[in-house]
């Protein structure tokens, strides 16, 4: 037996995504492969060899996989993947975008955000935005399984040394080409690994408004999140949605800002270990999950709260 | 340009899905049930693209038993042109849904298929991508804006760090976003108009396809409840209790 996890990065860094895939696909109790796929990648396939309970990792570097086009990667996948028992890969937007290519290729299910590992053909996952758990049984000879990271620990970033082997085919389908990126640059911590996510809603009322939001999380060492609803109306970008159909996170602490709390919000952040929620109705439905609920105006509670923390 | 859209219907998404006592599987008895919201986005971008001279004709399909007709008709009332069912018994995995797409596909010549980006009951996000690799057409995926330009598509798509644009050959697969448009309401004329448009119904079999099954489910279970908190009155003691209590800060 035995598991390929491809890897998350930016060609210069391995993503800590990558590693609670480690940890996901360590539960099946095989060895464990990483792949790095992309071009100039090797800085991140040498992070990939430190990670502990990585036995080798695969470098495929080209510029066919520079920018991950899901066209390439997947042939890629399913060429390496052949030999494997399963395939794992975080459920970020890259895992999302190709791990389903790859099972269709290899003519497989592929099984989403898994949150746990029952046994290696059994795993547990949310659906219907997460007020149901299912627990699914597959009966393909090869899994290909995408890893809610909020779900898993990380595997320790150093201490691992493993072989590290090229991979020399080249898979380019030449059917998709990659223009330009905007990417939004921040100091702050990643939204889906921060251990404090403070996230604004529509009560916030606009984009500027957010900015009574950043003492907060200076102080806390938080990264900003956001509701659909913000995100809609155009107050801050897409990549801060949290939910359902966004990020999940799971901080130590949670503070919802000008929140109702939507099923589809809930979905992204309930397994936060500490929820506060600041809103200025009561009956919010925020307050039925949070810890801590604070009935107020956020714009008299949010200065007040930045001045004593 | 004949543009394929699928449309998948599943429970309302303002209700909230509870698991039966036993855990043999959901409760879905007497829940209001719509087209997944993204698919009625899928299905407006189709619409606007025919809206503005580029498309020509647009195709609704969804597979599932018969009551997924009604989907299809809320499509045509949109302004899709005709509708497909592929008729299966109860729903099917999304790599069956991705081959009998697929079969629609060879059928009907599309440049371009629309689907949703992810179903709201089980939460796959798959379907498109499959149909992608089965088809060998390219993706863009989680799509907040597209464009036609000539024989290749422009699709900007959301995705972790931000935005990111690709261009693709066509024919393609565009899974939509929530920000790719906002769906029209449909007027009861058109709701009217839409019950006399075609509708065509398939069988897996005329298709050439074989239902399989790779996944079972086990048993379902609500998730972890949380403990009831509670209302603190002012930011010093909400304060206190993250210093002193829940020991977060
Ligand atoms: C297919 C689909 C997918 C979705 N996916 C997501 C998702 O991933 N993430 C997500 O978040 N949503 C998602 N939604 C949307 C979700 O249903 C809600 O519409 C959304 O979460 C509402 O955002 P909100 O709480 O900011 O806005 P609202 O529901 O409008 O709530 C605003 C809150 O702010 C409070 N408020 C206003 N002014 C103040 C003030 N001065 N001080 C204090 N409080 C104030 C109000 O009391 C209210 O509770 C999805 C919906 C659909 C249909
Ligand atoms: N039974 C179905 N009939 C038609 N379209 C479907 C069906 N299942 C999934 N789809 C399409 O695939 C998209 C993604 O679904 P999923 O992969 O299940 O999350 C949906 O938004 C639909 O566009």
């Amino acid at each position: 037996m035995s598991t390929l996890v491809i890897a998350e990065h930016d060609n210069g860094s391995l993503k800590g995504a990558t590693l609670n895939a480690v940890t996901a696909a360590q539960a099946l109790g095989a060895d464990v492969d990483v792949l790095v796929a992309g071009a100039d990648c090797g800085a991140a396939a040498e992070a990939a060899a430190k990670v502990a309970g990585v036995s080798r990792v695969l470098v495929a570097d080209n510029a066919a996989y520079g920018h991950q086009l899901a066209e390439n990667v997947s042939l890629l996948i399913a060429d390496v993947g052949a030999a494997y028992d399963n395939i794992v890969a975080p459920a970020t937007s890259n895992g999302k975008n190709t791990m389903p290519r790859v099972a269709a290729l290899l003519d497989v299910a592929q099984i989403s955000d898994i949150i746990s590992v029952e046994a290696a053909d059994t795993f547990k996952r949310p659906v219907y935005a997460g007020n149901v758990i299912a627990t699914v049984k597959s009966s393909d000879s090869k899994k290909v399984v995408t890893v809610r990271t909020t779900a898993f620990d990380a595997a320790a970033a150093e201490g691992g040394s493993a072989t590290v082997e090229a991979v020399d085919a080249v898979h380019d389908a030449g059917i998709s080409a990659f223009v330009s990126e905007e990417v939004a640059e921040s100091d702050r911590p990643e939204l889906t690994a921060a251990p404090v996510v403070v996230s604004g809603g529509r009560g916030m009322q606009n984009g500027e408004n957010f900015k009574l939001l950043d003492g907060i999380a200076d102080k806390l060492g938080a990264a900003i999140g956001a509701s659909r609803a913000a995100v809609d109306a155009g107050f801050v970008p897409n990549d801060m949605q949290v939910g359902q159909t966004g990020k999940i996170v799971a901080p130590d602490l949670y503070i919802a800002v000008g929140i109702s709390g939507a099923i589809q919000h809930l979905a992204g952040m309930k397994d936060s270990k500490v929820i506060v929620a600041i809103n200025k109705d009561e009956d919010a439905p925020i307050f039925q999950v949070a810890d801590y609920g604070l009935v107020a105006d956020l714009f008299e509670a949010l200065p007040e709260l930045e001045a004593k923390i | 340009m004949k543009v394929l859209v699928a449309v998948k219907r599943v429970v309302d998404y303002n209700v909230k899905v509870r698991a039966k006592a036993d855990g043999s599987d959901v409760d879905l008895n007497n829940v209001k049930m719509s087209i997944n919201p993204f698919c009625e986005i899928a299905v407006e971008e189709a619409v606007r693209l025919k809206e503005a001279g580029t498309a020509t004709e647009v195709i609704a399909v969804s597979i599932g038993d018969k009551a997924c007709q009604e989907q299809i008709r809320t499509a045509l009332a949109l302004g899709a042109d005709r509708g497909i069912q592929v008729e299966t018994e109860g729903s099917v995995e999304p790599l069956v849904v991705a081959k009998l797409l697929k079969g629609v596909v060879e059928k009907e010549q599309p440049q371009l298929v629309i689907l949703g980006k992810q179903s709201i009951d089980g939460d796959n996000n798959q379907t498109g991508q499959m149909l992608g690799a089965l088809t060998n057409m390219p993706q863009g995926t989680f799509a907040s804006e597209i464009a036609v330009d000539g024989d290749k598509l422009s699709v900007t798509r959301e995705v972790d760090g931000g935005l990111q644009t690709l261009s693709l050959n066509m024919p393609a697969i565009v899974t939509s976003d929530l920000r790719l448009n906002e769906p029209r309401y449909a007027s009861l004329p058109n709701i009217m108009k839409a019950k006399k448009k075609p509708l065509d119904v398939y069988s897996p079999a005329d298709l050439g396809v074989e239902v399989t099954t790779h996944l079972t489910q086990v048993s379902v279970e609500p998730p972890a409840e949380r403990q009831a908190g509670i209302k603190v009155e002012s930011v010093d003691e909400l304060v206190d209790k993250l210093k002193n209590e829940a020991k977060v800060i």
